[in-house]
């Protein structure tokens, strides 16, 4: 549509630039307070001009003792402790819903309505649902504090798999068949034909699922007790309630934009292969 | 090079029998099409001989071999799909050497192979070209170049060209047809285009419901055929159909009273009569009433009706005619080229 009206222009930019600004404002002030010593952010009012101190704040958040007078793990550990769980997730996810979603689509064995209607109804139970029995069978397993306890429970995904069941159905029977013909088994098939074909989908679920992996604060603070297993989502929560003292804001909002950093890279290096991944039909 | 033998193949969907016992021998370097309307189970023998789609009964031999139980690569064929099923990820040459790499062949063979294919189709230039970046019949020709490389006893094509533009299509069919004559491959081809079928094959199967309504060589079914469904289907425009009857003195007698002569019996017979075949003459005994014209340039179609009765009918006059609606145009045939078959089984007398 192609309308020339300066107030409409105008009106239109008003109210997106409003949007921008509620949106960019509270990542203003964690930046700014990010940038100023403790005693400054104690005073009122709050600086809105960024201070001196951002590249000390952030040696001392990334690899100081962190807030002072508690036992809290530097918080590089903590962002290690997040990719790891991040990247177990979003790698686990995915290569358990293309195999299942594999099996569903093009194997016909027993009850293989049976199985895809089980997978369904996982839908139907987030973690917070089953968290209780969860939590005792991760525990029974001696997984809490471990990298594979804060991932596995998160991995079983009926979402992708049905994605990548849409986008297998999509891709035509006769390429199978031209691969039959070919010679190529079925796990041969897998690898050379659907996983390229079925790339940009993957890249797309990949960065949905690293931020949701990031994001995680119930399933980590549940099962991991230890200092050195936390992840830097959870323990910007136990930062402010950490001492008897007052909360040190330079140092928790430095946390805060370290953990808003990789969410940011991932969708920005992979937006390209993203929007593809979400919007490609032909095959 | 083999001889492919089809042996009474039958095949079933739960309860029902779509094909019911479908035979014939394929010689070595033979090109047969299997031609008839959709549904009538073409695809699905095709795909049988393949190994796509399982056996519910009988045999198909490749050289002599049974291959029911075999999967598609290890039955020495290669097949052409309607839609070319190229991997859309891999280039061309990627494409044409993906059956041989599995098939673990030295890599300077595959490229001797390659290269040699692309030179016989000419895309030598495309070979590193990813498939979205080529023109429809630039695929079909990918799409023959894979199959050409696996150097297969068979070939089988699968309405390879119905998503071609209709010039294209003809150029295609020529191709194809030097092509297999040069390469001197046994071929299965389907189709459901009766001139594609009708230039194409040494020989032509014509499927109708699941069974095989003739097996022979175009000539023969344009001349003989051995129905009326072969009748009607071979031929364009299409052939008439005309009830009559047999009576005393060898004559048939048509519905509106007219008598032709050359009855093979009595009783009710159907008659056969291509539109080409009807020659013009004012004290002939079929008389058709105009209705429409069609000028074809070289020849004009008439349609019309037999007179004193509803029966539509076409007739082609060579050249160009102006013949007012309504007139009323006699009409002889050779009784050579009367086809006659039995009204009740639709069998050719």
């Amino acid at each position: 549509m192609i309308e020339n009206r300066p107030f409409l222009n105008i009106l239109t930019h008003l109210v997106m630039i409003l949007g921008i600004a509620m949106i960019a404002f509270p990542i203003w002030i964690t930046f700014v307070a990010a940038s100023h010593d403790p005693i400054r952010m104690t005073q009122v009012p709050l600086p809105l001009l960024p201070g001196d101190q951002f590249f000390i704040n952030m040696k001392n958040t990334l690899f100081g003792r962190g807030l002072s007078g508690t036992e809290i793990a530097p918080v590089w550990l903590m962002m290690l402790n997040s990719l790891v769980m991040a990247l177990s997730i979003a790698i686990g996810k995915i290569v358990i819903s293309l195999l299942s979603a594999f099996a569903i689509v093009y194997f016909r064995f027993p009850f293989r309505m049976g199985f895809f209607w089980l997978i369904f109804i996982t839908l139907m139970l987030p973690v917070e649902v089953r968290i209780l029995p969860t939590f005792q069978v991760v525990a029974d397993l001696g997984l809490l504090n471990s990298y594979a306890g804060l991932s596995l429970p998160l991995i079983a995904s009926a979402t992708a798999t049905f994605m990548f069941r849409q986008v297998f159905l999509t891709i035509p029977d006769e390429m199978l068949e031209s691969a039959r013909i070919d010679g190529a088994g079925p796990m041969r098939f897998f690898w050379d034909i659907l996983i390229p074909l079925s790339r940009t989908n993957i890249a797309a679920l990949f960065v949905i699922l690293f931020i949701y992996g990031w994001n995680q604060y119930l399933w980590p603070l549940l099962i991991t007790t230890d200092t050195s297993m936390t992840t830097i989502v959870m323990s910007i929560k136990q930062m402010l309630e950490s001492a008897e003292q007052s909360p040190e804001w330079n140092i928790i909002m430095m946390t805060a934009l370290l953990a808003m950093l990789p969410p940011i890279l991932v969708v920005v290096f992979m937006q390209k292969l993203f929007v593809k991944g979400l919007t490609e039909t032909e095959k | 090079m083999a001889e492919l033998i089809l042996k009474d193949l039958h095949k079933s969907y739960g309860g029902t029998e779509v094909l019911h016992g479908i035979s014939g021998d394929i010689g070595d370097g033979e090109f047969v099409v299997i031609v008839g309307p959709s549904g009538c189970g073409k695809s699905t023998l095709l795909r049988m001989i393949a190994g796509l789609e399982s056996i519910t009964s009988g045999e198909v031999r490749i050289g002599g071999r049974v291959v029911n139980d075999l999967e598609p690569a290890e039955r020495d064929i290669a097949m052409v799909f309607q839609n070319y099923a190229l991997y859309p990820h891999m280039t061309v040459r990627q494409n044409m050497a993906y059956g041989l790499k599995i098939r673990g062949l030295p890599k300077a063979e595959i490229e001797r192979r390659v290269n040699e294919a692309a030179d016989i189709l000419e895309i030598r230039q495309y070979l590193d070209r990813k498939p979205r970046q080529l023109s429809g019949g630039q695929r079909q020709r990918v799409a023959m170049g894979r199959a050409i490389v696996r150097e297969p006893e068979v070939f089988l094509f699968d309405e390879p060209l119905s998503n071609l533009d209709a010039k294209l299509r003809v150029q295609m069919r020529l191709e194809i047809r030097k092509l297999q004559e040069r390469l001197g491959v046994t071929s299965v081809y389907v189709t459901h285009d009766q001139v594609e079928a009708m230039t194409l094959g040494d020989r032509l199967m014509v499927l109708n419901a699941g069974h095989v309504e003739q097996f022979g060589t175009p000539l023969d079914l344009y001349e003989r055929p051995a129905s009326v469904f072969v009748a009607g289907f071979i031929g364009s425009p299409a052939m008439n159909f005309l009830p009559a009857e047999g009576i005393e003195g060898g004559l048939l007698r048509l519905e509106n009273g007219a008598t032709l002569p050359g009855a093979r019996g009595a009783g009710p017979v159907t008659l056969g009569m291509r539109p080409e075949h009807l020659i013009a003459d004012s004290e002939g005994p079929i008389r058709i009433r105009v209705s429409v014209l069609e000028q074809l340039g070289s020849n004009t179609l008439v349609h019309g009706t037999l007179e004193g009765t509803e029966r539509e009918m076409v007739a082609s006059l060579p050249g160009i005619h102006q013949i007012p609606e309504g007139e009323v145009l006699g009409f002889l045939i050779r009784s050579d080229e009367l086809h006659q078959f039995d009204a009740a089984t639709g069998k050719r007398l």
